[in-house]
């Protein structure tokens, strides 16, 4: 790992420039993340201001970009609608305590945990439902909607051909924003759905009744939100690594999301976490080191001080077709292929996780649904236990635990065994646990009774170990 | 001759044949090293990552894909080294190929991705019109 120093300025001219792109890139999709949540586009800003100047200096990824998310803004939707902003900031200031706790708990350990086809579900279903909050901003509003949507989506895919330095989503807002205001077409606007203040985010206390109640209703929604937070920080810093070809400190970023959600909470902001698209953006822009994080997220306020009341005019259609732009990206195109291809039990995996987040609105619950579903087909797969007879001798393949003792308990009771004397082979198989031990006592005990006499041979250490300790017990009573 | 060639490798047929034609050269002259440089794309970053179950996995799976070209260099005994870089693979074969100054670029003529280059202009074309050296592309 770098040294401090290397982490800040060992990049200085590109971390200062990517971090402008970035904070260029920043500010829709703050302001389309808000619009989500069904709070004031400020809620948004100021939290990508926070999140991605705490996150500069407590973070674990040197590089990585934190802000407003959409993966955040879904979870907190009915949190905002039934309780108000003031609930939101007290939960995003849980969100950042329970961030905290699970860093020092060494939590980067148990996303080895989470499989690949829960995380490409988690995208997926992260990308198909930021489009469906999308849908009532253009469906059915005006034909001139229609164009401008589709209009900015053609600028922001073609532009990068041509220009490479300014980031298309941007040209595409000043260019299509004078267009709508000179030709007076009736689109809405940014300032329809909330006002932009131009001043610095203040110190305020979540203005909540500091209760056990309050706890109540907050916590299901910051554990959500710490969990999702932390899913999708961690994933980002794998590929950040990947992209720089460098290691990052997980647990570090962890708590380093923690301290960012608490600062963020006190100053007004929504709950953020890391985001693939923006760091992708800063590193293939030249950002390497923390100083680009930090240049995004003054350089973005620095905007919207200066430019605030201009943002209020940028047409909802224009905002609509980035984000849906932005779902494009987010999404792994490359699932279709995976579905083709991978064993059928991760395919089911994948397709439960975006059925249930798409269902719950919570991406949450759709890792654990996915967790908890393979880690059962897991068992089931290692739970096939073959017998294989080979003269009077009898093969035992797989594993022996308590998944697995019926086939073994009952090819042993049906199987007809003709000869007085046979052996268990137990050299492919290890025992695991007291069923085990049970169901091979039990077998003796079966085979006895018709007069078999059985030799339990090539039992390996861990094994015998079991056994013994078991036996042992059960001689004691 | 050439004391470093740099073999530009992308897991495509061309690029072993491209292989082929650099172990011809560089088994003229012992001291002769061949650099071997396969760019893991940023574009494919984010998928890459997603469809394999840890950082070490990705990277066999990406030796895995020039395995063929190290097997010849392995068998015609010439001096090779490889080099997994991370970026936009034109750009950053170019960037190696100058900051290295290595003395001769070897490179297929068109890669993996048939579609992208009709679009985009090829690899191949990138490299010979940026660096320093002489390039050799491979039919």
């Amino acid at each position: 790992m770098q040294s401090l120093k290397q982490q800040w300025f060992g990049n200085v001219r590109g971390d200062i420039l990517s971090g402008i792109v970035v904070a260029l890139a920043l500010i829709p999709e703050a302001i389309a993340f808000s619009i989500i949540a069904g709070v004031d586009p400020m809620v948004g800003l100021y939290a990508s201001f926070t999140m991605a100047v705490i996150i500069a200096f407590a973070g674990g990824r040197p590089g990585m970009i934190s802000a407003a998310t959409g993966a955040m803004a879904l979870v907190m939707v009915p949190l905002v609608r039934e309780y108000g902003l003031q609930y939101l900031f007290a939960a995003t200031l849980l969100t950042g305590v329970i961030q905290i706790i699970f860093g020092y708990l060494k939590i980067a350990k148990l996303m080895k945990f989470i499989p690949n086809a829960v995380m490409i579900g988690f995208v997926n279903s992260l990308a198909i439902l930021i489009f469906m909050a999308q849908v009532p901003h253009f469906i059915g509003i005006s034909t001139m909607t229609y164009v401008f949507v589709g209009v900015t989506l053609i600028l922001v895919y073609t532009l990068p051909r041509f220009i490479k330095v300014i980031p298309a989503p941007l040209i595409a807002i000043i260019l299509l924003t004078i267009v709508a205001i000179f030709s007076g077409v009736d689109l809405r606007t940014i300032g329809d759905l909330g006002t932009i203040t131009q001043t610095l985010p203040s110190f305020i206390i979540p203005d909540v009744p500091f209760n056990l109640e309050t706890l109540q209703i907050i916590f299901p929604f910051s554990l959500s939100l710490a969990i999702v937070g932390l899913v999708e920080s961690l994933l980002t810093a794998q590929i950040v690594d990947d992209m720089t070809g460098t290691e990052s400190n997980k647990n570090q970023e962890a708590r380093g999301q923690g301290i960012a959600n608490i600062v963020t909470g006190f100053f007004g902001g929504m709950a953020g976490c890391a985001m693939i698209g923006q760091s992708v953006i800063n590193v293939k822009s030249g950002g390497r080191g923390r100083l680009s994080t930090l240049i995004a997220g003054l350089f973005l306020m620095f905007l919207i001080l200066v430019l605030g009341e201009l943002v209020v005019k940028i047409p909802m259609p224009v905002l609509v077709g980035i984000m849906i732009m932005v779902c494009i990206g987010t999404f792994d195109w490359t699932s279709f292929k995976y579905l083709a291809k991978a064993p059928r039990t991760d395919a089911i995996v994948m397709l439960t996780t975006v059925i249930i987040v798409v269902w719950t609105h919570d991406l949450s619950k759709g890792v654990i649904a996915g967790v908890v579903l393979s880690a059962i087909f897991f068992v089931v797969k290692i739970s096939i236990l073959k017998i294989q007879q080979d003269g009077s001798r009898y093969i035992v393949n797989g594993q022996l635990f308590f998944a697995s003792t019926d086939s073994f308990v009952d090819y042993f009771k049906y199987n007809d065994i003709t000869s007085k004397s046979i052996q268990i082979d137990f050299s492919n198989s290890r025992i695991w646990d007291d069923s085990g031990v049970g169901a091979l006592v039990k077998v003796e005990d079966l085979l006895r009774e018709k007069g078999i006499q059985v030799d339990v041979i090539e039992l390996d250490a861990p094994s015998k170990k079991i056994i013994s300790k078991l036996q042992g017990m059960s001689s004691s009573h | 001759m050439y004391k470093r060639i740099l073999l530009a490798a992308d897991g495509s047929e061309n690029a072993v044949r491209a292989a082929k034609e650099a172990i011809k050269i560089a088994s003229c002259d012992s001291e002769t090293v061949i650099e071997v440089v396969f760019v893991a794309d940023f574009e494919k970053s984010k998928s890459d990552v997603l469809h394999s179950t840890s950082s070490e996995a990705l990277n066999l799976e990406r030796r895995k894909k020039i395995s063929k070209i190290e097997q010849l260099l392995k068998d015609s005994k010439v001096n090779y080294k490889v080099n997994i870089l991370h970026g936009a693979p034109g750009p950053e074969i170019v960037k190696y190929a100058n900051e290295q100054q290595v003395n001769l670029v070897v490179i297929g003529s068109r890669g993996l991705n048939g579609l992208q280059e009709m679009v985009l202009g090829s690899v191949s074309h990138k490299v010979m019109k940026r660096v320093n050296c002489p390039a050799l592309i491979v039919k």
